[in-house]
């Protein structure tokens, strides 16, 4: 037995490499149960670092722990679709059968709750990530069995009796994820035929295949919209001895869960997708970055880069294409919505804190471990892979002029047919709801938090990045419900999962929740009302990084186009209400002692 | 190198190749704000107190390159009234009690709060419940106070180049970690120096107080940016 034990075991399993810290950590939280003072301390020492730098990446994560996490760690997500879902009640049957809150652990260390951000299951919630297993449309009595089944010890992977559909069945997966396809489109769930693409990709120059993503208009899949093209033809220009290409498996924007069905079942263009773009841009070297919600899919796709290696579609001398050799390098996230950002992503896939960079100088010039480096998103690169093998004139002949080929949209929420749908850009909000069986919609948050919720008089407008640009979250939130509940969950969410690095997305989106706290209270006046605007422009303007400049979108598009509501809960008659309630504040002690709020309190 | 020629408000300025917009704008005798950044230091781009405008697009001077033809907004009324409101997000975010912190008349921050004539932040105080730690026998680490500008966590390094401050957790919880192993190795001048480096009270020399006495002190003397105010 090494020193330090187990934990020695696993930091010589991972070659003492800091760039491989999450995974190491990873293993450490797996077979330790948490990452103990103990374990800090031995990986400092053993990978020269310092005891700060490591405890930093243990608090980072959401699903590391530097206290017990449990034998069976339970993962519910807050995400709104799941509060439509009654996420409240499973909550609460998790509490009563395990007799700890979330945030707790059972004494005995079996059972530990805890809480996390959107995992991916928008179509299928609620749901739970137990020891990485997802467990999908959960009901009181199926979370009675699963504490149940726990208790009595069982793996909780037995628990999963039906399989979802297509490759969630393969033995690899074995997941009860199903795919919720719902409309199939000519770009990515058109037939493929595995090589087609990377072989047609390889007879052209790289200069080429650059100028074929250029014209084909191809626009990044993400959200941004930055054109694949540049991206890449600014990677290649870089002088340096080494390229990567790094695929950001981490969709991460609440509502979003097309990726989970790409990497289920069109790994292969996915990986050929990488391959060209390592062809384009002269890397040999692709990280897929998967998030840690999606650990369940490695083995498969690992098993399915391994077949691609055999297949010559990996490895050396592609595709036939003498002296062009590329491989890829699966690198696991461990829970953090600023990882979908491309330079926090680096930071994390080089075993940091997930924190933005400072741009410039920007992933292309300066990447994974300093080297010039194209970033690009999953659905990005399986579109450019078709590009490839049909063609950019193809390509622009669907979609709109600026927004060219097809889009995979995340539909969830108060439908009746939730799912992926692939649509031409240009789909109108109403004929997408059409096709989701929505006909009362009262609001469509399209884009996810960070995008634009609209009300009814906006549903003729279109999905593209001219009208309305989307990563393909789409969350429809029906006639009955509260839409500051919603709003409430998109700032909690964007309050947890801040980094905090700068000031104005730290402290500013704690203040911005607290005001919209005093106004849904119904102690809101107009001046609250200007307030909470003047607010949210200035963390737009003054934060880091997109999550700060986007997070006050939750406020200001309902205050835009739903402004009613908010007219509705504040005073009209009062200049002024302190934020301060002197009835809440004495209603602790007059609890105690007994007596009526009247009789401590005289106005 | 060609020299770059850019404006700060209409001020002709010149810069060479590959400086900040802050590096260029000391050279040329404009003041922009700053909190997190301290010379010789990458810069770290957190408080984003020294926020400029170029062509409607929001920066921070201190990582941004100063690029030729470039107009930079310094002092429109409203941009300096977003980096007061990061001053006042910092004073409600902490507990800062200046009466009786040490480094006061040396604090940036307080020194800034003076420069922007803060009196009521606009924001409600938050009253985190933060504590005091030990960073080593040298030295006394005070969360109520700490900022998270990271120029400790940029600086401050053993012999073999690791950190002796780190940056745990995230959102509002995050603070300043201390590799304790590392702390306990800092010496009377550089935890002196580590204190000094601290815009706040949130580093402080354990031992020694008020040598020099509140009124004396460096921005008691010469308030913060009033070289460059002509």
């Amino acid at each position: 037995m090494p020193k330090y034990g187990i934990i020695g075991t696993i930091i010589a399993r991972h070659k003492k490499d800091p760039s491989r810290l999450i995974e190491l950590m990873r293993d450490v939280q797996k077979e330790v149960g948490y990452i103990s003072p103990e374990a800090i301390a031995a990986i400092a020492e053993k990978l020269g670092l310092s005891t700060a730098d490591v405890a930093g990446v243990a608090t980072f994560y959401h699903f590391f722990s530097t206290a017990p996490a449990g034998k069976y760690a339970v993962y519910l997500n807050t995400n709104i679709a799941a509060v439509l879902k009654g996420r409240a009640e499973i909550a609460a049957a998790f509490e009563k059968e395990t007799g700890v809150k979330f945030g707790q652990t059972t004494p005995d260390g079996l059972i530990g709750l805890h809480e996390t951000s959107c995992i991916g299951m928008n179509d299928q919630e609620p749901s739970v990530i137990i020891n990485g297993v997802v467990v999908t449309k959960l009901t009181k009595s199926k979370v009675k069995e699963l504490v149940a089944a726990m208790k009595a010890g069982r793996d909780i992977r037995t628990l999963v009796k039906k399989y979802g559909d297509g490759a969630n069945q393969s033995r690899l997966i074995r997941a009860m994820v199903v795919n919720n396809i719902r409309k199939k489109g000519p770009v990515l769930f058109a037939p493929f035929k595995p090589g087609s693409a990377i072989k047609r990709a390889v007879t052209w120059t790289p200069e080429d295949v650059i100028a074929e993503i250029k014209r084909s208009n191809l626009l990044g899949r993400g959200g941004a919209g930055f054109p694949t093209g540049l991206k890449w033809e600014f990677c290649a220009r870089e002088k340096s001895e080494r390229h990567y290409v790094v695929c950001n498996a981490d969709e991460g924007e609440p509502g979003t869960f097309k990726d989970r069905v790409i990497l289920t079942e069109l790994p292969v263009l996915l990986f050929e997708g990488m391959a060209i773009a390592g062809y384009a841009v002269g890397a040999t070297e692709g990280i897929f970055y998967l998030r840690a919600e999606y650990a369940y899919l490695k083995p498969y796709l690992e098993n399915i880069l391994e077949t691609l290696r055999k297949k010559n579609i990996l490895g050396k001398n592609v595709a036939g294409k003498r002296g062009f050799n590329f491989d890829i390098v699966l690198k696991m996230g461990a829970g953090a919505y600023i990882c979908g950002e491309e330079s926090a992503l680096l930071e994390s896939a080089e075993g940091k804190r997930g924190e933005p960079r400072d741009r410039p100088p920007f992933p292309v010039q300066y990447g994974y471990l300093g080297y010039p480096t194209t970033v690009n998103n999953v659905e990005t690169l399986c579109a450019a892979a078709r590009i490839l093998e049909k063609g950019a004139g193809w390509f622009k002949t669907m979609g709109t002029p600026k927004s060219a080929g097809t889009k995979l949209l995340s539909v969830s929420g108060d439908c009746k047919k939730p799912g992926v749908y692939e649509v031409e850009f240009g789909l109108t909000v109403k004929k997408l709801l059409e096709m989701a069986g929505v006909r009362d919609a009262q609001a469509v948050q399209v884009g996810g938090p960070s995008g634009n919720c609209i009300s009814r008089s906006q549903f003729d407008r279109k999905i593209c990045f001219e009208d309305l640009p989307t990563g393909g979250s789409i969350i429809i939130i029906g006639p009955g419900r509260d839409l500051f509940e919603v709003i409430h969950n998109f700032m909690d969410f964007f309050v947890e999962e801040s980094c905090g690095w700068c000031v104005p997305c730290r402290t500013g989106n704690v203040l911005l929740k607290k005001k919209l706290e005093k106004i849904t209270s119904g102690r809101g006046t107009d001046k609250d009302l200007a307030e909470i605007v003047a607010w949210g422009k200035i963390i737009k303007a003054m934060s880091r990084c997109g999550l700060g400049q986007t997070s006050a979108n939750p406020i200001l598009t309902t205050l835009l186009n739903f402004r009613h509501l908010y007219e509705a809960k504040i005073n009209k008659d009062l200049d002024f209400i302190s934020l301060f309630d002197l009835e809440a504040a004495i209603q602790p002690a007059a609890s105690v002692t007994g007596q009526k709020l009247a009789e401590v309190h005289h106005e | 190198m060609n020299k770059i020629i850019f404006k700060i408000d209409g001020k002709e300025c010149f810069a060479e190749p590959g400086q900040t917009i802050m590096e260029a704008a000391l050279e040329n005798g404009v003041y922009i704000p700053s909190l997190c950044r301290a010379e010789n230091i990458t810069p770290a781009g957190s408080c984003r107190i020294c926020t400029v405008r170029v062509d409607g697009k929001y920066m921070a001077a201190c990582t941004q390159p100063v690029a030729n033809g470039m107009s930079v907004e310094n002092k429109a009324a409203d941009l300096e009234d977003m980096r007061k409101s990061l001053i006042e997000m910092l004073f409600v975010e902490g507990n800062h009690m200046c009466p009786t912190c040490e480094k006061s008349g040396n604090c940036e921050l307080q020194a800034l709060a003076y420069r922007y004539q803060m009196l009521v932040p606009r924001f409600p105080y938050q009253f985190p419940v933060r504590t005091i730690e030990p960073a080593g026998p040298k030295l006394l680490l005070e969360h109520n106070r700490c900022i998270q500008c990271l120029r400790c966590v940029r600086q401050v390094k053993s012999k073999d180049g690791r950190h002796v401050f780190g940056i745990l957790h995230r959102s509002k919880k995050r603070k300043i970690g201390v590799d304790h192993g590392l702390a306990a190795a800092l010496t009377d001048k550089t935890a002196k120096e580590a204190m000094d480096l601290c815009p706040v009270g949130a580093l402080l020399k354990k031992e020694v107080g008020f040598v020099v006495p509140i009124g004396k002190r460096k921005f008691d003397k010469k308030p913060i940016g009033s070289e460059f105010d002509k």
